[in-house]
């Protein structure tokens, strides 16, 4: 067998600066009308959402603006859906709206596949993850999973207020995630460093910034790729070195936005999940009193956590010129598809901006819906329902330090980014 | 009864396996699974309905007295 030299030569695209040539002016200020001037990125949208949402679904209920170079925004269970499932009409070859749209030959691979790739690259890109992501498999992760939340709350010892967020709900994934791949314990505070970086709102909202820390994070997952060239083990960065599509082992830059992906989609996503779910039993006695006596009702009430405050929102890119349910869309206007506002729509839900733990019956759409779904949903669904059992197990009582000191925050994951419980 | 579930339309949420594991199995990619010829057995209707009124892609059938 010969030596893997993929990475030892220069694999990265020399073209790759005309990715980022195509901007928008960028519109900012705050939002004059959510139906015509709608921005997901007003901190009112993340602070509570939930009434705007019902105001544009009676209104509208496909809501626009001209920021981002022409943006919609469909706040309906049925219209959210029949775009996730048209992949025909919508492209996925960014999932981020901004003020940079990548050019249409990006497609159908995208930027980070197979979250941006189309059919029928898709398929391939995506086919190749799902063993290693099935309930089965990310079950091995229990127990060191369970035994890292322990020791979380072992370290709250003697202090009256933690800041769940912070010190527990980022945490716990970026563990999981770090375990998954493969990343040596002893890079792991270099490795969280670097997350921190890119995940910063103003590295966010400047897309050179943005690249520069994406830049950083190559250079150490470069290294940690050539580490695993010369030792391979049994983690996800040695199978997606040895994995192959279509009879051949994958390109470098192909496995390295794999790896960003599962950063980008793994960890800001379920620790707001987490965050939201304990931000509603701080502040809600009953329910949390409920899953304390009756923890076998948690996988239930975990997945109204989800609908009730589902994370994330995607976007697609219009193909071309259309007029779709009522508006007239121009070739790559943005789309944004909010699960969030799916998932609060009376039409499809019951009682839909009520927290029923026992609700049963639950269609949310907090994973997406069609070939999108989340990749990473059993392994989120593991590290939250054990995330919330080890909290209830430890910490049986808990409340909020002081309601104003939540900061709520995330533009493609929506969660609390500060909050501070008693649990002294 | 039996259930049916169109791999067309499945995309491996696992809602089904998760709330009724006695009638659907998961196959190596994740996607939902119904041993057999889909008979639910004596005891799993309850989860077998619940599963059906869970599945986010309405990709399960359920066939009432078959």
């Amino acid at each position: 067998m010969t030596a893997d030299d993929r990475f030892n030569k220069d694999f990265r695209d020399p073209d790759r600066d005309r990715y980022h040539t195509i901007r928008s002016e960028t519109i900012s200020g705050p939002v004059t009308d959510w139906a015509t001037d709608f921005s997901h990125l007003d901190p009112r949208w993340s602070e509570d959402p939930f009434p705007i949402m019902d105001d544009l679904r009676q209104r509208c209920p496909i809501a626009h603006t001209e920021r981002f170079g022409g943006a919609w925004v469909p706040t309906l269970y049925e219209d959210i859906a029949a775009v996730a499932y048209d992949t025909d009409r919508f492209s996925s070859r960014s999932v981020n709206v901004g003020n940079f749209r990548p050019p249409r030959d990006l497609a159908p691979i995208g930027e980070l596949p197979p979250i941006t790739s189309d059919p029928p690259f898709h398929h391939g890109a995506r086919k190749l993850l799902l063993p290693a992501f099935t309930k089965t498999a990310v079950a091995r992760l229990e127990p060191t999973t369970r035994a890292y939340c322990h020791s979380l709350i072992d370290g709250f010892q003697g202090r009256d207020v933690v800041d769940a967020a912070e010190e527990y709900a980022q945490r716990v994934p970026e563990q999981v995630i770090g375990d998954l791949l493969g990343i040596p314990q002893g890079d792991r505070k270099q490795f969280r460093e670097l997350i921190a970086n890119i995940n910063r709102e103003d590295a966010l909202d400047s897309r050179d910034e943005h690249v520069e820390q994406l830049s950083k994070m190559f250079v150490f997952l470069l290294a940690e790729i050539k580490e695993h060239v010369k030792n391979p083990r049994e983690d996800l960065i040695t199978y997606l070195l040895n994995v192959e599509l279509r009879g051949r082992k994958l390109d470098p830059n192909h496995i390295i936005s794999m790896m960003l992906l599962l950063f980008a989609a793994g960890i800001g996503t379920t620790s707001k999940s987490i965050g939201s779910s304990l931000w509603h039993l701080a502040g809600n006695p009953q329910d949390r009193e409920r899953l304390v006596a009756e923890p076998e009702l948690l996988p239930t009430a975990m997945e109204e956590f989800l609908r009730a405050f589902a994370p994330v929102t995607m976007s697609r890119l219009v193909k071309e010129d259309m007029h779709w349910r009522g508006v007239d869309m121009k070739a790559d206007d943005w789309v944004l598809l909010s699960f969030p506002a799916a998932n609060r729509d009376p039409a499809q839900f019951d009682r839909a901006d009520e927290v029923i733990i026992d609700r049963e019956g639950n269609r949310h759409a907090a994973f997406g819906l069609g070939i999108h779904r989340c990749l990473g949903s059993h392994l989120a669904r593991m590290e939250l329902r054990v995330a919330l059992e080890v909290w209830l197990e430890r910490i049986p009582e808990f409340s909020l330090q002081d309601p104003s000191t939540v900061v709520w925050g995330g533009r493609l994951a929506r969660g609390p980014l500060c909050l501070p419980l008693r649990v002294g | 009864m039996k259930v049916q579930i169109d791999s067309g339309r499945c995309q491996g949420h696992g809602r089904c396996y998760d709330i009724a594991p006695g009638v659907f199995g998961e196959d190596v990619e994740g996607y939902g699974n119904v041993p057999g010829d889909g008979t639910v057995p004596t005891g799993n209707e309850r989860e077998a309905r619940l599963a059906v009124a869970s599945c986010p892609e309405r990709a399960i059938t359920l066939i009432e007295g078959a």
